[in-house]
């Protein structure tokens, strides 16, 4: 047969691939680990190199929750990030609340910026941040609520393409604006810092960094399972259909808007995730989360790695951001002309990305 | 559910003050097979797109049995048993020709039952033997991509035939096709005919011939004539208008 001589190039490709995948996760999943070691040993991964590959795998969840909505039902979401930093700021919320009396102004229940800021009370939206269920709960219905909205407003309008991508990045900036005032009640211009504990383990020892960056690996798989299960069940088909003739779609009888809806939400839940688990590992989340380059920065992750392949999604992530690390020490001034260069030469030379030079080699 | 009519009366459709249909009146008996004909711009296309809810009419009746089609949306209508075939093949590249099927068979269409739909043993026998029908058995496993032109338009027909919709709308089905391209498509159509009602539009008047069926004349967005094509063919004003020239 025919199909089966076609299939085999692609299908040692998928075999590699997926030993690749199982490789790298054994590896990071060592680094904590490894971390232990005396700084002596040749096999010491330094301290740096945990936490920073900690951030990593969540703006990997990030890119896989992008290249849902982009890559597979062909929604280019310019302002992701900001469900990213609405699940983080869910997330600090609950964090703050932690907090508790050890403030600065050793308020009892308000945190410090509050006190600064004269309020009595709690605001009635942070009631219930106190509990972890209810905070996590947050991180997903949040971002999630946000996407319902906008996506049901833009998807029911028929808006796609660049101006669908315009409105994004609008959401994004107009979020940023608004946490930038301090009347917000989220921090204004200095967001949340200075987290004190997680679930009763103090923030700054070895032993939290190590739990938290299990817990985004853990996360990461978990992702990008239900991702992969999404992706090849009919649904998965529905979705790309739509991207590449989604008129079409609507004779066939399917609601282009409900399915769309779906997959953005669900996009929306995961970037939100994806910020909950960055928060606690850099200690920090202000309005600076918000702003469109983030957004795009993680829409060039994608690009980079090859939209439309799950793995190329987290691939693009981890490879671009090794980059950024390594050239905002080396070449600091370089880091922007890169990455505008990165999106041209790619959307140029390598449609599909990485994995698409992969590809091009398996055969 | 079967032996609906198909019913346009007074259907005007205004786009910028160009009357792309004015005062249209058509009915497609349950079963019967109908061509649509006229010059470039008498309404065909729009006719169809009021049709199928791409295009709200401006004024006008459009229904389907006791359906209102004016208060539907495309995926309603097409879920009510109004199928459509593009006049340019549209059918998905970066599926498989037997995902393509697939997707159009018939079956729950929200986003949960297709997250846990699995194919059963009778809807796979209907996929293969929609590409048995097709001629597109060999391809099963190709992306529908690299198919042939003829064969993107056979492909969209087993779609057709996948959703078995009780009226077919086809948009000018051969053009751009070898004559024996034609003849298959002709040929599929008229199995397809049987069981459902049709409206063809078409250009080529043997195609037309070929089909024997009752044929309409549009021009400027209104029914000119309507007959057996060796009625329409002699009525003096289509050869004016279009037949003639």
């Amino acid at each position: 047969m025919s199909a089966t001589t076609l299939d085999a190039a692609p299908s040692r490709l998928r075999l590699g691939l997926r030993a690749g995948m199982i490789g790298a996760v054994c590896l990071l999943a060592a680094f904590p680990v490894l971390n232990q070691l005396p700084e002596t040993h040749a096999l010491h991964v330094s301290d740096f190199l945990v936490s920073v590959s900690g951030k990593w795998i969540c703006y990997a969840i990030l890119a896989l929750s992008l290249d849902l909505a982009w890559g597979y039902a062909g929604i280019l979401s310019l302002g992701h990030g900001a469900f990213f930093a609405l699940g983080g700021y869910a997330m600090g919320m609950h964090l703050m609340r932690l907090i508790g009396p050890r403030g600065v102004y050793g308020h009892p229940v308000l945190p410090d910026f509050m006190v600064f800021l004269g309020y009595r009370e709690l605001p009635w939206y942070w009631l219930g941040f106190d509990s972890f269920a209810f905070a996590m709960l947050m991180v997903l219905l949040v971002p999630g609520m946000l996407a319902l909205v906008l996506g049901w407003l833009c998807f029911r309008s028929r808006i796609t393409g660049v101006y669908l991508s315009i409105i994004t990045q609008a959401m994004t900036y107009a979020l940023m604006l608004a946490f930038f005032r301090n009347d917000m009640g989220f921090g204004g211009n200095n967001g949340f810092t200075d987290f004190k504990e997680l679930l009763g383990m103090p923030l700054n020892t070895g032993a939290a960094r190590a739990t938290l960056f299990y817990a985004s690996l853990v996360s990461l798989v978990v992702c990008y399972l239900l991702c992969r299960w999404m992706t090849a069940t009919k649904y998965g088909r529905v979705l790309t259909a739509i991207r590449d003739a989604e008129s079409r779609v609507r004779f066939l009888g399917y609601d282009v808007t409900r399915h769309k809806l779906f997959a953005f939400v669900a996009s929306a839940m995961m970037a939100g995730l994806a910020g909950a688990l960055y928060v606690p590992q850099v200690g920090i989340i202000n309005p600076g989360e918000f702003s469109p380059g983030n957004s795009i920065e993680a829409v060039v992750w994608v690009a980079v790695g090859g939209r439309g392949t799950l793995v190329g999604a987290v691939l693009g992530a981890f490879s671009v951001n090794g980059l950024k690390t390594w050239l905002t020490s080396a070449a600091p001034d370089l880091w922007l002309f890169v990455l505008g260069g990165l999106f041209v030469a790619v959307t140029l030379f390598l449609p599909k990305g990485l994995i698409g030079l992969l590809q091009g080699r398996g055969k | 559910m079967k032996g609906r009519r198909l019913y346009l009366d007074g259907v005007s459709v205004v786009f910028d003050g160009f009357r792309a249909l004015n005062n249209l009146a058509l009915v497609v008996e349950p079963g019967e097979m109908r061509a649509v004909i006229g010059p470039n711009g008498a309404g065909k296309t729009t006719m169809m797109d009021v049709i199928t809810g791409k295009t709200r009419p401006t004024a006008g009746v459009a229904s389907f049995g006791d359906a209102d089609l004016t208060r539907m949306d495309e995926a309603a209508i097409a879920n009510l048993g109004i199928g459509r075939k593009f006049q340019k093949p549209t059918v998905f590249d970066a599926l498989t020709v037997f995902e393509n099927l697939e997707l159009a068979l018939k079956a729950p269409r929200g986003p949960i039952a297709c997250l846990r739909w699995i194919l059963s043993g009778e809807g796979r026998a209907r996929v293969e033997e929609v590409m048995e029908e097709t001629g597109l058995a060999d391809r099963a496993q190709d992306p529908a991509g690299i198919l042939s032109h003829g064969q993107r338009q056979w492909l969209e027909i087993g779609m057709l035939m996948m959703q078995d919709p009780e009226l077919l709308l086809v948009d000018e089905p051969v053009a751009g096709m070898t004559d024996a391209e034609t003849e298959h498509t002709a040929a599929l159509l008229a199995r397809i005919a049987g069981k459902h009602s049709v409206v063809v539009v078409e250009h080529d008047l043997e195609f037309v011939r070929a089909l024997g069926c009752r044929v309409t004349v549009l021009h400027e967005g209104s029914v000119l004539s309507e007959g057996s094509i060796d009625h329409v063919q002699n009525d003096p004003r289509v050869v004016e208008v279009y037949l003639g020239r």
